[in-house]
């Protein structure tokens, strides 16, 4: 592990989006126009506005963040950036915590100007600690990041890695509790829905806007993270230094 | 001394025999031209040697060291036939990143853009360089840590003449310094520009000699006529 290599990797990649401005756009300005849909959408109910507001600005993070880093590593893959990684210095848990720090403090300037316009600009109002929010929406994007790093070396072209949002986050939004309160739900789905990691990061932020911070909510971001470390301890499994 | 020892190397593939029982040495500071037609193993052989291959058996050691050990990771530098640069970051971008992930001072970088001539491109994204550009940018990363050993698969497939002239003289230079060069090809004429010549065909070493030897062993002047009167002897 070295602290130099991790800044060099996180540093590289944020210069790699620097050089794609449009993406960088589409990161800033989608989840304010997404939120802001909500918000009209919901014109005559202001109560389903605040309760759908915050855990929105905290996911979209973490679908963010899968696309963005299946698609970055599965460009390291093809194009023999990884190999040439792999016969260098530099350690696997280094090029890891490298992305992870990029995309972290991507993150954290995503949900904060996602929430300077919906918390000042279209009038959301919580209990809760907008500070909170936004530390939930980091924790989702590391999530988000970890599942996208591993799903990465199940793609083998663009296409399929984009595939993967479908597949495996959007049965996780629709069963988290946001559309549908999981009290409601058909039995088997309820408990399907208990081992998605999404399910307890929705909570985390519905107890955060809430203002009920305390034991749960710590419970809520140790499954968020929890998940997130075996997701990327198996995405670490597939980046080998020697291949057949 | 040998900068490389490869003893009864086997490879599996895919449930195919790759590379099949080989065995030679490199020896250090020279210019070895590894060549055969596609297909014949070279890459996995190169692989072999970085040590980001699986073996099914034999040993192959690089500097006194068994291939792929943390202790290479400096000394020894390998370019593949992809890119293996940022396409999104300018050259010397790349080059900063991969020389910090080497310690290697950032003088490092100025030599290494002078060593493939890419001093007027250092600072274009990389993606807008051509494939002989590159290759070179390829190479510069390599150069990067003054690696003991450069493998290098392929370096000027693709390449126009001037370029590939150019490029042989740069292997040349690298090798004046002390460096052992490990060179594929498939191109026969690039072979006279070699110390020593291993011809690999099917996972067989068909001949590990210099291009003098290859000429007197064959009788043939020309080392494309030389390897064919190999490839067909019964």
């Amino acid at each position: 592990m070295s602290t130099a290599s991790t800044l060099a990797t996180a540093g590289r990649v944020l210069r790699q989006l620097r050089r794609d401005p449009r993406t960088l756009a589409l990161l800033f300005v989608v989840p304010p126009l997404l939120v802001t849909l909500f918000r009209y959408l919901f014109d005559g109910q202001p109560a389903t506005f605040d309760r759908v507001g915050p855990p929105m600005i905290g996911i979209f993070p973490f679908t963010t963040m899968f696309v963005v880093t299946s698609i970055a590593m599965l460009r390291e893959r093809t194009t023999g950036t990884l190999e040439r990684l792999m016969t260098l210095p530099l350690a696997k848990l280094d090029l890891l915590a490298g992305y992870g720090l990029a995309f972290a403090a991507l993150a954290t300037l995503q949900a904060a100007v996602t929430s300077t316009i919906a918390f000042w600009l279209l009038g959301l109002d919580v209990q809760g600690s907008v500070a909170v929010v936004i530390a939930l929406a980091v924790c989702n994007a590391l999530l988000g990041m970890s599942l996208g790093l591993f799903v990465s070396a199940f793609a083998r072209t663009e296409f399929q890695a984009v595939q993967f949002l479908p597949a495996l986050v959007f049965p996780q939004l629709l069963l988290c509790g946001l559309l549908v309160p999981r009290e409601r739900m058909v039995d088997w789905l309820r408990l399907l829905s208990t081992v998605l990691p999404l399910t307890w990061a929705y909570d985390g932020l519905a107890r955060a806007a809430a203002g009920r911070s305390g034991g749960a909510l710590a419970r809520d971001v140790a499954i968020v993270l929890g998940a997130a470390v075996v997701a990327l301890a198996l995405g670490a499994t597939t980046l080998r230094r020697r291949t057949g | 001394m040998a900068a490389i020892r490869v003893d009864h190397l086997r490879v599996v593939r895919g449930g195919a025999e790759v590379l099949a029982d080989l065995s030679f040495e490199v020896a250090a500071g020279t210019v070895t031209g590894l060549l055969g037609p596609s297909g014949s193993g070279k890459t996995t052989l190169m692989r072999a040697i970085v040590g980001v291959q699986i073996v099914a058996g034999g040993t192959v050691s690089v500097l006194g060291e068994p291939a792929g050990s943390a202790a290479l990771r400096r000394r020894v530098a390998y370019t593949t036939q992809a890119p293996s640069v940022y396409l999104d970051l300018t050259l010397r971008e790349n080059l900063r990143y991969f020389a910090r992930l080497l310690r290697a001072p950032s003088a490092s970088i100025e030599r290494s853009l002078a060593a493939v001539d890419l001093e007027p491109l250092a600072d274009r994204v990389v993606r807008t360089f051509s494939g002989g550009q590159l290759s070179r940018a390829s190479l510069a990363a390599a150069l990067l840590g003054e690696p003991e050993l450069l493998v290098l698969d392929e370096p000027t497939v693709g390449l126009d003449p001037v370029l590939r002239r150019d490029l042989w003289t740069t292997f040349r230079r690298i090798a004046e310094t002390g460096t052992t060069l490990l060179v594929s090809s498939h191109v026969m004429d690039e072979a006279d520009r070699c110390d020593t010549l291993l011809l690999l065909r099917e996972g067989r070493l068909l001949a590990d000699c210099t291009p003098a030897e290859l000429r007197a062993a064959t009788g043939e002047e020309r080392l494309d006529a030389a390897f064919l009167a190999l490839v067909e002897a019964p």
